[in-house]
């Protein structure tokens, strides 16, 4: 039976974002939101606007728990775009039945990348009222897409045929706590069978630097690529909502002083300078294999951004050999 | 409305939604409390024998949620993973995760739907660190068996029924495996 080992592939890699991460090239995603309504209309739009920069990007899945069109429709839209899709799936809103049903559908569609979380409450969403499954954990999920794929068995044990064939990423918070126990839970992550993983947006470089150096030490980022996340801020208003209205989300006092500091209408030049200058100190950190860029509805500025920091466009699938 | 005062234990305290709870004892105690209650020939009988008598079955079963509830907040999963978190209850987290803290936990250690409260696995793992259990955090959990709710976990952990709860200390060097068929009534003293 072909068995993966973290990165390393058991066969040809999984998708064009995986053949980047072998090569060894620094990547960039980027992220996009459904919207909603029965439309993937803006989900193509943004997904043209980002084509040529990013290597993948992620459809979320009910982000916030607000209600947005599926992730799996979002990523089949990215698809006829020929933008390879990262598609979201979280824990919150589907016992294992479901999981594992949308797993392998999102194989069937031809989807190359999954991206598994537990999710946001449902508390912080629009529908407060709602039952949360959590039926699976983020870790036991990702155990179960890769028993799925390795193993060709769901979880109760019954055989699959065809397996799918998805890279399996997972994500990380370095500034939550306790700070200390990141590095192991993302071990353990790794061990379930994560290949990449994405960290929530960063703006304490010291937090973030001393993550990653636990990281190291525990031999994460030769197993699992480690791509950093980074959000540009682009107004007041939007680094008052970051700082108290979304969990798991940190801004340190510094960052909030330096946009202060400027005139109104130079704060989002501002956040785009900072943003920048974290992607440039972040791509220098040994352990790093690319950024995540969460750009919160202004997907518009994201090509400005990379190639302010240095990232030019991607070269085209053609160049790299797809696969 | 919030009251301070301990309520008496439900009936069913898995249909109230979960809390982050401390635990009221100090890990060390428990830890040694919990030696008291390890499988063996002993509770694996009276185990048996609870088994086939319902009525002292579930007697048994409310006392234990009356102990469990007030120490630390037990929702009666049936499947006790406090062994392996320096009991702090993980089915207390409002998202009942057992393999470590979520993403949405503050700074400073605050639970992202409860910000009064503190999150349980931040309290587990520094309990943890105090006893040097560390380790422990690093098991991987397995899916739970949602029908073992208001079970008796004491008794499904003396039948042997707890042992593929998690991996053990060294399951994580090679492809750890999902799917293990529970042990059931596994004679201890065949052992």
């Amino acid at each position: 039976m072909s068995v993966s080992d973290g990165l390393r592939p058991a066969s040809a890699p999984l998708s064009r974002l995986h053949q980047a991460l072998l090569q060894g090239r620094f990547v960039v995603t980027a992220e996009i939101g459904p919207p909603r309504g029965a439309t993937v209309e803006p989900i193509r739009r943004k997904a043209r606007r980002l084509r040529d920069w990013v290597d993948a990007v992620n459809v979320t899945d009910n982000q916030s728990a607000v209600v947005r069109l599926a992730s799996w429709a979002g990523s089949l839209a990215c698809l006829q775009e020929g933008v390879e899709p990262i598609m979201q799936l979280q824990c919150r809103d589907r016992n294992r039945i479901a999981l594992q049903s949308d797993l392998l559908g999102a194989a069937a569609l031809g989807i190359p990348n999954v991206l598994l979380l537990t999710g946001d409450h449902q508390r912080f969403g629009d529908h407060p009222d709602a039952r949360g499954v959590f039926d699976l954990d983020s870790i036991q999920l990702i155990w179960t897409a890769r028993t799925l794929r390795d193993q060709r068995q769901l979880l109760s044990g019954r055989p699959l045929q065809p397996p799918p064939a998805w890279l399996i990423g997972a994500v990380e918070n370095p500034c939550a706590a306790p700070q200390r126990y990141r590095a192991e839970r993302l071990g353990k992550k790794v061990a379930a069978g994560a290949q990449f993983v994405q960290t929530q947006v960063v703006f304490d470089l010291g937090i973030f630097r001393q993550w990653l150096a636990d990281v190291r030490d525990l031999g994460l980022d030769r197993r699992c690529a480690i791509l950093a996340g980074i959000g540009p801020i682009r107004s007041l208003r939007a680094l008052e909502f970051m700082r108290s209205e979304v969990p798991g989300l940190y801004v340190p006092e510094e960052v909030a002083r330096r946009l202060r500091g400027v005139p109104e209408e130079r704060v989002a030049a501002e956040g785009l300078a900072l943003c920048a200058e974290i992607i440039q100190q972040v791509r220098a950190m040994p352990g790093v294999a690319g950024v995540h860029v969460m750009a919160f509805g202004w997907e518009d500025a994201v090509p400005e951004l990379l190639e302010r920091a240095g990232l030019g466009r991607r070269p085209a699938a053609s160049e790299v050999g797809g696969c | 409305m919030a009251s301070t005062v301990a309520q008496p234990a439900p009936p069913a305290p898995f249909v109230a939604a979960p809390r982050p709870t401390v635990p009221r004892l100090p890990a060390w105690a428990l830890f040694r409390l919990g030696r008291l209650l390890e499988p063996s020939r002993l509770w694996y009988r009276i185990a048996l024998w609870l088994q086939v008598h319902p009525a002292a079955y579930h007697a048994f079963t409310r006392a234990e949620t009356a102990v469990k509830a007030r120490l630390f907040g037990c929702r009666m999963c049936g499947q006790c993973a406090l062994p392996s978190t320096a009991y702090a209850c993980p089915m207390t987290c409002p998202k009942q995760l057992r393999n470590g803290p979520c993403g949405g936990v503050s700074p400073d250690g605050r639970c992202e739907v409860y910000p009064e409260l503190r999150c349980v696995w931040v309290v587990a793992y520094e309990r943890a660190s105090q006893e040097g259990r560390v380790a422990d955090l690093r098991r991987l959990q397995r899916p739970i068996d949602q029908r073992r709710w208001g079970e008796s976990a004491w008794v499904n952990y003396w039948l042997g029924r707890d042992e593929a709860l998690w991996t053990s200390d060294d399951g994580l060097l090679e492809l750890p495996v999902l799917r293990v068929d529970p042990a059931g009534a596994r004679r201890v003293d065949a052992a």
